[in-house]
């Protein structure tokens, strides 16, 4: 019988095997650069309504101001409200971006790259939102700038024992640091797209935000030790910010604050906060530019793992302090963690132990990690049960705090909620504006998890990529 | 007037291609090369032999003057206005610590992005005319400023590597 030999095979090329689909650096400029064009209808039906909610926040604000803190719901004993809450939800969300950005780059995790740009413009976006709300929070907000020391008529200087004044000096460099690991980041991607786009406001700007950059090999070695050395301090400082901000509770002697439990609590908080945050905004990038390719089912099974490793850790923190309250004998302590879960906000308590420790144990299933359409679901969930975390901390010890004839409740004002929701557009507006302006998925840092071109690869598998790289394959694996 | 003011540059569309000409353009000194890569390529980077980059100087400086400042600071400003509170002493370390700690990062972080800046050459307001768009794209750029007299020579080993396009270019002034 004979048998038809086939013809001997081309070897197959060369594929990373982190984006699979991704064939060529000038493929990566293509499908990255294709979002830094004019917007299309759909851009302009959510930027519209972010603008519309910005108006909502000043309005309120304004409103707060003339006619004073009075028309929030803040009265005694809960003086710190919704204000803080949101103020502490932000800050956490803020986190993820660096942890992605810093810590998951000194590890060397490889499913960085497509998900760390994304996320650190998060992180910028979220201080940014987070920083307006200690100074909406104060009773005479034109006078916010009493907590920084400098030198004034008045002789006195900020009380340095005060974690406030913590707060001031952690989430000020925490901006500054973040913004500044951002931009350095982004430029070689920012001179890329210089050299990429054909519309002229859009190459001045890239001209100047690019500061020259040409990509020689003495820009790229001092800027690799550079980058090294800003993720390596921004680690550090990811921790250390939310420890201070947890201290601004743990310090006070309030009962259901005053432990010692909540720098490490806080911190897997806001991790865990933040990559579910990170996961509402890629899905939605994803699909509305078509990045199946760069965002693929394995990144997104890593920020699930992740995220299940950091709810088990705050699980663990909420029995912990449960525990803690039993086994001490601690009558105020018994009596804030009994009002917790059986008092006036039972049902924000419940909210949040159903979305942070229960709803996110489906993620041991594979079959979860990898579905876009649950994780996305299971991403709102946590980012809802985070916000009641801090509110059942913050509001609930306070309406118990000491004697019992001083108990009170608190319900915020249409001021606050305005507020709120406005801060949800603020954050939204510059993201936005950010995918529209910036690349906001790293075009060098992609280049790096592909395999070189190689000449044995010949010269036309280099420069085309392969098959079907923009077609149906690039959905493979997500249902 | 020398040679020098002309320089060679070879285009490559193959990382390999640029290692081994990088290589055999390191054999012929004094060559002065610099390579445009759209990427930081390890096999390049370890090919050019560059110094270590002192950034790192820059750093620790940096992180040493934001601690002592961070500690220097709170001491002076609560001795300027000796205020006893909580019954602590005017002088109390543990909280200056985070103030030192977050002001340590800061000025790190800051003298890292001004070591940048000054080692990196970058801020010039034009791109070197050698530059092509396409090094930020897919393509890789080996431009060299030969010896005297050897520059056939360097042209011969850009075009062995398996250069694409080779071109004489001004080195800029």
């Amino acid at each position: 019988m004979a048998t038809v030999t086939p013809p001997p095979a081309a070897p197959p090329p060369r594929r990373s095997p982190t984006h699979p689909h991704v064939g060529s650096y000038a493929q990566v400029n293509r499908d990255i650069f294709r979002m830094l064009s004019r917007p299309g209808r759909g851009w302009w039906m959510l930027f519209i309504p972010t603008l519309a909610g910005v108006g909502l926040l000043g309005f309120a604000f304004a409103v707060q101001v003339v006619l004073g803190i009075g028309m929030t719901g803040l009265m005694n004993p809960v003086g710190w409200g919704v204000y803080i809450t949101t103020f502490v939800f932000w800050v956490g969300i803020a986190h993820s971006g660096t942890l992605i950005s810093a810590i998951l780059y000194l590890f060397r995790a490889p499913w960085r790259q497509s998900i760390y740009r994304a996320a650190e413009a998060m992180t910028v976006f979220a201080v940014m939102t987070a920083g307006l709300f200690p100074i909406i929070h104060l009773g005479r907000p034109w006078v916010f700038y009493y907590l920084l020391p400098y030198p004034n008529q008045r002789l006195i200087w900020p009380n340095f024992r005060s974690p406030l004044l913590w707060d001031v000096f952690a989430v000020g460099t925490y901006f500054t640091v973040s913004a500044v690991f951002f931009y350095i980041g982004m430029i070689p991607d920012i001179a890329a797209a210089r050299d990429s786009t054909e519309v002229r406001w859009r190459r001045k700007l890239y001209t100047a935000m690019a500061l020259g950059w040409t990509g020689t090999d003495r820009e790229w070695k001092h800027f690799s030790r550079a980058y090294l050395y800003l993720a390596a301090l921004a680690t550090p400082l990811v921790l250390s910010v939310h420890s201070v901000v947890s201290w601004d509770f743990a310090m006070s002697i309030v009962p259901g604050w005053h432990t010692t439990i909540f720098a490490p609590y806080f911190v897997a908080g806001a991790i865990f906060s933040g990559l579910a945050m990170v996961i509402t905004i890629l899905i939605p990038m994803r699909k509305a530019f078509g990045l199946q390719a760069y965002l693929t089912p394995r990144h997104f099974d890593a920020m699930s793992k992740l995220i299940l490793l950091t709810a088990l850790i705050v699980t663990y923190a909420y029995a912990t302090e449960y525990f803690m309250a039993w086994y001490s004998f601690e009558v105020p302590e018994r009596n804030a963690f009994f009002n917790r879960a059986f008092g006036d906000y039972w049902w924000a308590t419940w909210i949040m132990i159903t979305c942070n420790a229960f709803v996110p144990q489906l993620l041991w299933f594979r079959n979860v990690r990898t579905s876009i359409g649950a994780l996305f679901t299971i991403s709102i969930f946590i980012n809802i049960g985070m916000w009641f975390e801090r509110f059942v901390i913050i509001i609930v010890s306070l309406s118990h705090e000491y004697v019992p004839w001083q108990w009170g409740t608190y319900m915020p004002s249409w001021v606050e909620i305005a507020i709120l929701a406005g801060s949800f557009a603020w954050f939204f507006m510059w993201f936005l504006l950010f995918i529209r302006l910036l690349p906001p998925i790293s075009v060098a840092e992609l280049k790096e998890v592909l395999p070189s071109p190689l000449r044995a690869d010949g010269a036309a598998a280099a420069r085309v990529g392969p098959p079907a790289d923009h077609g149906p394959s690039g959905h493979e694996g997500v249902r | 007037m020398s040679d020098r003011s002309y320089g060679i540059l070879g285009v490559f569309h193959h990382s390999d291609a640029v290692e081994e000409a990088v290589k055999g353009l390191r054999g012929q000194r004094p060559a002065d090369i610099t390579v445009y890569t759209p990427l930081p390529h390890h096999d390049i980077e370890h090919a050019m032999a560059r110094p270590e980059s002192p950034i790192r100087v820059f750093t620790l400086v940096g992180g040493l003057t934001g601690a002592a400042t961070g500690f220097a600071m709170p001491i002076w400003m609560s001795l300027d206005w000796p205020l006893i509170t909580g019954g602590k002493p005017i002088i109390s370390l543990p909280p200056f610590v985070i103030i030192a700690f977050e002001l340590t990062i800061l000025f790190g972080a800051l003298a890292t992005v001004l070591g940048l800046f000054v080692n990196a050459f970058i801020l010039k307001p034009k791109a070197s005319h050698v530059y092509d768009p396409s090094f930020s794209a897919g393509t890789f750029g080996v431009f060299v400023v030969p010896a005297e007299g050897r520059a056939e020579e360097a042209r011969a080993v850009l075009e062995r590597a398996g250069a694409t396009e080779i071109r004489s270019e001004a080195v800029d002034a």
